[in-house]
């Protein structure tokens, strides 16, 4: 082949060359914008974290200081309900897919968690205003906690089941062997083991929830002060960011990258740790 | 347990139905087909929202299919393990931005920098495409598509590199037996293999695109208008609902916003399902992690 059409041959080598170039070149576009989003929360974000930020509610407007602390609060309560809500439902639901149920029926349930999971934050905001928010004739703590655990549900479900699958059967069969019921073995032998990729998987659908902003636009709404009613409004990191960014206010703007510096850092730490951690044992399946 | 998931998709279904109900007794049909948006006279049509949503995600898929194929290519078929690892993390990285910390980027970096060189030199270069000309503001459909197209750049990278990593090996050894080089062996035997795989990708990021609110909402500009120029500021369904939803003062306008939800959603479950079947049928059952 080589001596017989070289120039063909040579051209087929550098065509191959040249696609090796572009698609590195591609892979190195696409985590430019990720480059240049850390660079620049940093820069901005890092001179508006201090103390105050951590303590302090927020000032009015034209007043420079104050912080965030109550939007931080918030956002873990916030995401304690949303547990509450969700990590049961999805991880009982996941060991459901896994461990029972018929093919064609969990056919079905996995497919409608896929297509949950595609909805569009903005539109569970609206379904819980509807549903929480109208007949409690206010926004709510709870509404807010409601929709994030209702998000994080068929993410939770996925993961789970995902891991469930990976133990081996034979722990199954063993356990069954020695006369334990189906759903203690699944229970106490088959999520025990799995145990560790299921808190991954929670974790992960934390962090996921965690910055959301659409839904709890008309659902925790936000607010300027302490709250640890369920019933009233409540702040939440994701929230302050939005309106600060949107408004006016020069002071605010620093503000807003503080927030959004502490958001991208927990976020990111949560991500990277997670993943490197249970790199080995949970990335292939 | 696992049932709620049919629970929860009934009720998303049913409220925005419900709540819709007054606008489309209102407006029929013609409520898609109205260019008018109008609360104080109480007119309510949904064409530019749903103009706005087609093209930003369009201008999206123009910009991230190309980069985050090619991307998966090079993850799955050229990188050495080291650089394949790392560009992972950075990817999953990425699709863990949140979308309002993106927005607030998008607002004061890539806006400004859209208004002073890019657009300018689009002007400059294609100014005599329609597309290209009017008043440049920096916030317009083309910034909401390009924020867009970074939300879905990691996700279908992410699914694409799965369906060519599940490609089985015996593809590219009878490719590479025949003497193919490696682009030749990617073109032959993987991307013709895992084709319908691919389309399902590309339309799951399609399905993300439709529902992006709020970066989108932070840099598109908010009009209610149609404009041939891509520099021209527009509107989307997820970011009216999020700007007017808690400002409805009327039961119609609030109707409007759900009826404009309740299209959202039912194009978004369409597109979601469509891209699951493809994927489903690729491959098995594929998820996507969080």
């Amino acid at each position: 082949m080589n001596t017989l059409y070289p120039t063909h041959h040579r051209w087929r080598k550098s065509k191959n060359a040249l696609v090796q170039v572009v698609t590195c070149c591609c892979a190195l576009v696409v985590i430019v914008p990720l480059a240049l989003i850390f660079y620049h929360v940093l820069k901005s974000g890092i001179g508006a974290v201090n103390w105050d930020f951590f303590t302090k509610l927020p000032k009015p407007v034209g007043e420079a200081g104050g912080g965030m602390a109550n939007a931080i609060v918030g956002t873990l309560e916030l995401l304690g309900l949303a547990a509450l809500f969700g990590v049961p439902a999805g991880v009982l639901g996941g060991m459901f897919l896994s461990e029972a149920g018929s093919p064609r029926l969990n056919w079905w349930i996995r497919f409608v968690a896929d297509v949950l999971n595609g909805v569009p934050s903005i539109i569970w905001g609206m379904v819980v205003y509807a549903l929480v928010v109208v007949p409690m004739k206010g926004f709510s703590t709870l509404a807010g906690g409601m929709v994030l655990g209702m998000m994080m549900t068929p993410l939770i479900m996925r993961t789970t089941e995902e891991v469930l699958r990976l133990v081996p059967n034979g722990y199954r069969e063993a356990a069954v062997a020695l006369g334990i019921v189906q759903w203690r073995a699944a229970l106490q032998i088959v999520a025990r083991t799995a145990l560790k990729g299921i808190i991954t998987g929670i974790l992960l659908a934390l962090a996921r929830v965690a910055g959301e902003t659409a839904p709890l636009l008309f659902t925790a709404f936000g607010n300027r002060f302490w709250n640890h009613n369920l019933a009233d409004p409540i702040a939440a990191l994701p929230l302050q960011i939005f309106n600060y960014a949107i408004s006016p206010y020069e002071d605010w703007h620093r503000q807003a990258w503080a927030g959004a510096l502490v958001l991208l850092l927990l976020v990111a730490i949560v991500n990277v740790t997670v993943r490197v951690l249970t790199r080995d044992r949970f990335s292939h399946s | 347990m696992a049932l709620s998931v049919f629970v929860l998709i009934l009720v998303i279904g049913y409220e925005l139905a419900h709540g819709s109900q007054l606008a489309f007794r209102k407006f029929g049909w013609r409520f898609l087909t109205s260019l008018e948006w109008d609360p104080v006279a109480e007119q309510f049509g949904a064409l530019p929202f749903i103009f706005g949503t087609l093209v930003s995600s369009a201008i999206a898929l123009v910009i991230a299919v190309p980069l985050s194929v090619a991307t998966a290519v090079y993850l799955v078929e050229i990188a050495p393990p080291w650089v394949r690892q790392t560009l992972t993390i950075f990817i999953e990285l990425l699709a863990a931005v949140p979308s309002v910390i993106l927005g607030l980027w998008g607002i004061f970096v890539m806006v400004p920098w859209l208004r002073e060189h890019l657009f300018p030199w689009l002007l400059g270069v294609f100014g005599f495409l329609p597309l290209f000309q009017g008043p440049i503001y920096g916030v317009s459909l083309l910034a909401g598509g390009m924020i867009i197209a970074i939300m879905i750049l990691p996700i279908i990278t992410s699914v694409s590199r799965e369906i060519l990593r599940s490609v089985p090996d015996l593809q590219r050894e009878a490719a590479y037996a025949l003497g193919a080089t490696r682009w030749e062996v990617t073109r032959i035997a993987v991307l013709s293999y895992a084709k319908k795989g691919l389309l399902g990708a590309v339309i799951l990021g399609l399905g993300r695109a439709l529902g992006e609110t709020m970066a989108v909402t932070m840099v598109i500009g908010n009009r209610p208008e149609i404009a041939a120029s891509l520099f021209a500021p527009a509107y989307t369904m997820a970011s009216v609902v999020a700007n007017e939803f808690t400002e409805a003062t009327t039961d119609l306008y609030l109707s409007g916003l759900f009826e404009i939800g309740l299209v959202l959603l039912g194009v978004t479950v369409l597109v979601n399902a469509l891209a699951q079947l493809l994927l489903k049928a690729f491959s098995g059952p594929l998820t996507t992690r969080p």
